[in-house]
């Protein structure tokens, strides 16, 4: 045998750490709970075959807790061997365990074979098996979490779709005996409810079509991809009353609460680990040492690109090491200059980040007053609608190139400039969006004359100001497409054909592209922060969102197999799938503020949508609410009103102080244990000849 | 048993499929599901010549033959693999077919993390005594590092490295790692059970 079994010892180091309070008080619960004495087993290394027989006839009468023979680490002839020795135990259990023993056995038959029909049914498998064959994990991970993003944005659609424009479309074509209600609403100026969109004229020419398809006007303005579609305030059904507004609300929330689960759903692995091991650099040579190789790799040559970048990760991280070190040894003066070196550079980039903020208010003002006057052709008209997208994408592509350029001489250790440059990026990205809302909203709310503060917003520009955000972030939408297709159509394609056909020496020293991971995934986290955001404002947006995602995957998989060359510095996948849910965590947040602000602050339009007899869209819940029976009214205005509120906050911040505290003992005691391990090996009580 | 397969596939000259009990047998000790194993009989069998296809249960397939599946073929640790598995008598690394579900059931996605972390115990143990010492840990990282000359790591740096290595793991402080501690430190490690799989 290659393995020598050994004798199992009294007490293996393990577990020692198995004896750390709270698990033994799970142990007793375990046990005065079952009534049973389950001691877990250590692992069945300590055991070969014939321990593992011994075991056997012993438990007579109590609950074998055997581990099935697959989780033994054996030969298959060997297995058999148990199995059949555990199969003849089952002779001496009572009828009622043995019942238990064999429904259990069959029902994890039957959730197996179920878990295997679910596995055809995933979305692109074989594509990403093959990427991971042939590219790693790392980009795997990208393609994977484009998936995610495909299901998520569908079903936000569903959601929107049955909840809110079905029941518009069936009340208002009087499918199934429906009908609608249009209340009128009172006490509003008769000047801010005109409302008179172009939609379709008749005969046009085609390219108009063309024009209102790119930027959202014309038929397009009034068809229920926008707001201003939305102008039932009521359906009936039979007798059941569908009350509209408060569903697209509701709608709403649910959406923004359910991608925040699901996210928090798929980051809870990767955030345990991170949370927990983010002690300097704990583990991180022996993770990369046992875990190092990727065991998907088929293709020599990847096989050769892989142990490359195995060897340069851990000679950098032997180097920062070392780097550290001498960080540690720097006197005074050098600390002092390199802290005010960094400060000076957090300037220029602060410096960087207002001129960009500032462009793109700039070229939204421009583009909102001039895009209503029809000047000169129509493609300048759709290029001055479009200059808020230009000038984002522009700033999006410029900045990144400056921040990698500035941070070289900050003179951070590498994995901390890597990271503190992907923050930056992430931030520019992020903040313009928030930038162009701002400006927009600057805009609508800017009132000169008393008739337009009657109504609260700029009535004359903006009868119906949700629609103008809805259309601004379906230009933004259908802009990012068109820039990610020309750009793997006209700069990836062409660089792979000057590579291969022209030999000069430029051209082979910038060789083909690398697939950049991590701009790749700002530039799709990008795209669902405007999907979050202009959804409130134009429900059908997943929907065109799940399309784009859709055509994405395959435009970037054909770029990555035909145009890429595999990265030189890996990013790990496990690091990366954390990484990618954190700032898709950002996106959501962020797009929480304009929408809190749009729903909650800025006055609704009076002139179309759902929310035109409230003041704010936000109004409809506490009028909903005063349709409450008076005993369900005063519940919710306790759990809203201070009184509860501030309890419950001291409550929650007990709870949390004693997790940290118990965390902080548990700490403690797996110390003193070390250190008692290490105690353990010269006391000749415990030591074994080792074979 | 593989007899009484052998004795009707050579009676009927059927095609070799595995029958319905053995791929039972296999799906109950191995942690691979029903269309894996019939995919790895298929690979096994291609794997024999021609005449020993009928008999793909009892054959054994040569370390040579093993060494051309694409999964190993690039695997720096391939003979340690072989090695492992194989429980051929005459310590010529010969796999039986049940060796090699055995080897695809430990990397298949299903496997519990406690089931791989042995075997890649065991992997990492060039020298079979049932620690890894310091020069396990070198053979180690030069195999994850290339073949080449240029491709090791320096004295210098393997020495920080093992020291590094031997500081996370080593609990008891007896300058190797046994089986418990491999176990505890690969069990928090966040990329093992990711890389661990093998695909087909």
């Amino acid at each position: 045998e290659v393995f020598l079994p050994e004798e199992p010892r009294p007490a293996a180091p393990v577990d020692f750490l198995q004896e750390l309070p709270s698990y033994q008080s799970a142990l007793r619960r375990r046990a005065a709970a079952g009534g049973t004495q389950e001691r877990r087993a250590a692992p069945q290394s300590s055991a070969g075959l014939r321990a593992a027989e011994a075991r056997g006839p012993e438990q007579e009468g109590g609950e074998l807790a055997a581990r099935p023979a697959r989780e033994c680490p054996l030969t298959i002839a060997e297995k058999r061997r148990l199995r059949d020795c555990q199969q003849a135990d089952i002779k001496y259990i009572s009828g009622w365990k043995q019942w238990k023993r064999t429904s259990s056995k069959s029902l994890k038959k039957v959730l197996s074979e179920v878990r295997e029909l679910f596995s055809y049914l995933e979305l692109w498998r074989r594509d990403i098996h093959s990427i991971e064959g042939k590219f790693g994990t790392g980009i795997q991970s990208y393609f994977s979490f484009l998936r995610f993003l495909v299901l998520l944005n569908f079903i936000i659609f569903i959601l929107m779709f049955s909840f809110v424009t079905l029941p518009s479309i069936i009340s208002e074509y009087g499918i199934f005996n429906s009908s609608f209600a249009k209340i009128s609403p009172k006490n509003i100026e008769p000047h801010c409810t005109v409302y008179k969109p172009s939609g379709n004229m008749g005969l046009v020419y085609f390219y108009t079509y063309l024009k209102d398809l790119l930027s959202g006007t014309g038929f397009l303005e009034v068809t229920s991809l926008f707001y201003g579609y939305y102008t039932i305030d009521a359906a009936w059904l039979s007798i059941l009353r569908y009350n509209l507004p408060l569903a697209y609300l509701l709608a709403t929330f649910a959406y923004l609460a359910l991608s925040l689960l699901w996210i928090i759903k798929r980051s809870v692995e990767g955030f345990k680990q991170n949370l927990v091991h983010d002690e300097d650099q704990f583990q991180s040579y022996c993770n990369k040492v046992f875990a190092g190789w990727d065991f998907c790799i088929t293709d020599p040559h990847a096989a050769r690109l892989k142990h490359r970048s195995l060897q340069y990760e851990l000679q950098t991280d032997l180097e920062e090491e070392r780097l550290k070190r001498k960080i540690a040894d720097r006197t005074m003066k050098e600390k002092l200059r390199i802290y005010s070196l960094r400060i000076f550079i957090n300037i220029i980039v602060i410096a960087v980040l207002s001129g960009c903020f500032y462009s793109i208010y700039r070229a939204t003002v421009f583009s909102q007053e001039n895009s209503n006057v029809s000047i000169g052709h129509d493609v300048t008209n759709l290029l001055v609608q479009y200059l808020p997208s230009i000038v984002i994408t522009l700033a999006n592509f410029i900045a990144p190139q400056i921040f990698s350029f500035l941070i070289r001489f900050e003179d951070y250790s590498p994995a901390f400039e890597i990271r503190l440059t992907l923050m930056r990026c992430v931030f520019v990205r992020l903040a313009n969006i928030g930038v162009l809302l701002f400006s927009l909203w600057s805009q609508i709310s800017y009132c000169a004359t008393d008739e337009c503060k009657a109504c609260g917003y700029n009535y004359e520009l903006y009868p119906c100001w949700e629609s103008e955000v809805g259309q601004e972030m379906y230009k933004l939408m259908i802009f990012d497409f068109i820039i990610i297709l020309a750009g793997t159509l006209f700069v990836d394609f062409p660089r792979k054909l000057l590579v291969t056909y022209c030999s000069c020496k430029p051209v082979q020293w910038c060789g083909l592209q690398e697939f950049g991971i991590s701009d790749n995934v700002l530039e799709i986290i990008y795209g669902q922060t405007i999907c979050w955001i202009g959804t409130f404002f134009s429900p059908l947006l997943p929907a065109i969102a799940t399309i784009k995602y859709f055509f994405i995957f395959y435009i970037k998989k054909i770029s990555l197999i035909h145009t890429c060359k595999p990265a030189a510095r890996p990013i790990r996948a496990s690091s990366s799938n954390f990484f990618f849910l954190v700032v898709l965590l950002i996106g959501l947040v962020l797009a929480f503020i304009p929408l809190g602000i749009s729903i909650a602050h800025i006055p609704s339009s009076k002139a179309c949508g759902p929310f035109r007899s409230f003041n704010t869209s936000w109004a409809v819940v506490p009028d909903t609410i005063l349709g409450f029976p008076t005993g369900l009214q005063q519940v919710l205005h306790g759990i809203a009103s201070e009184a509860f509120a501030v309890p419950f906050f001291m409550v929650i911040c007990l709870i949390m102080f004693y997790f940290i505290a118990l965390a902080g003992a548990h700490k403690r005691v797996v110390e003193q244990l070390r250190e008692q391990l290490v105690m353990v090996r010269f006391d000749p009580l415990f030591c074994t000849p080792k074979v | 048993t593989c007899e009484a397969e052998a004795a009707r596939a050579a009676m009927g000259g059927s095609a070799s499929l595995l029958p319905r009990e053995l791929l039972g047998e296999y799906q109950e000790l191995t942690f691979l599901s029903k269309q894996e194993i019939l995919l790895a009989y298929k690979r096994f069998s291609e794997l024999l010549p021609k005449e020993e296809r009928e008999n793909a249960c009892s054959a054994r397939v040569p370390k040579s033959q093993i060494l051309t599946l694409p999964e190993l073929r690039a695997n720096p640790f391939q003979h340690r693999i072989c090695r492992v598995f194989s429980t051929s008598d005459s310590g010529d690394d010969s796999m039986s077919f049940e060796d090699f579900l055995d080897m695809l059931s430990v990397f298949s996605d299903s496997a519990t993390s406690d089931i791989k972390s042995h075997y890649a115990f065991r992997i990492f143990d060039f020298d079979d005594d049932g620690t890894l010492d310091r020069k396990d840990l070198e053979k180690l990282v030069n195999c994850l590092t290339g073949q080449g000359k240029e491709s090791r790591l320096s004295n210098a740096e393997m020495e920080q490295l093992i020291r590094n290595i031997l500081e996370e793991s080593d609990i008891d402080k007896d300058g190797t790692i046994n089986l418990s501690e491999f176990q505890h430190v690969v069990s928090r490690s966040p990329d093992f059970t990711r890389y661990g799989g093998l695909q087909r």
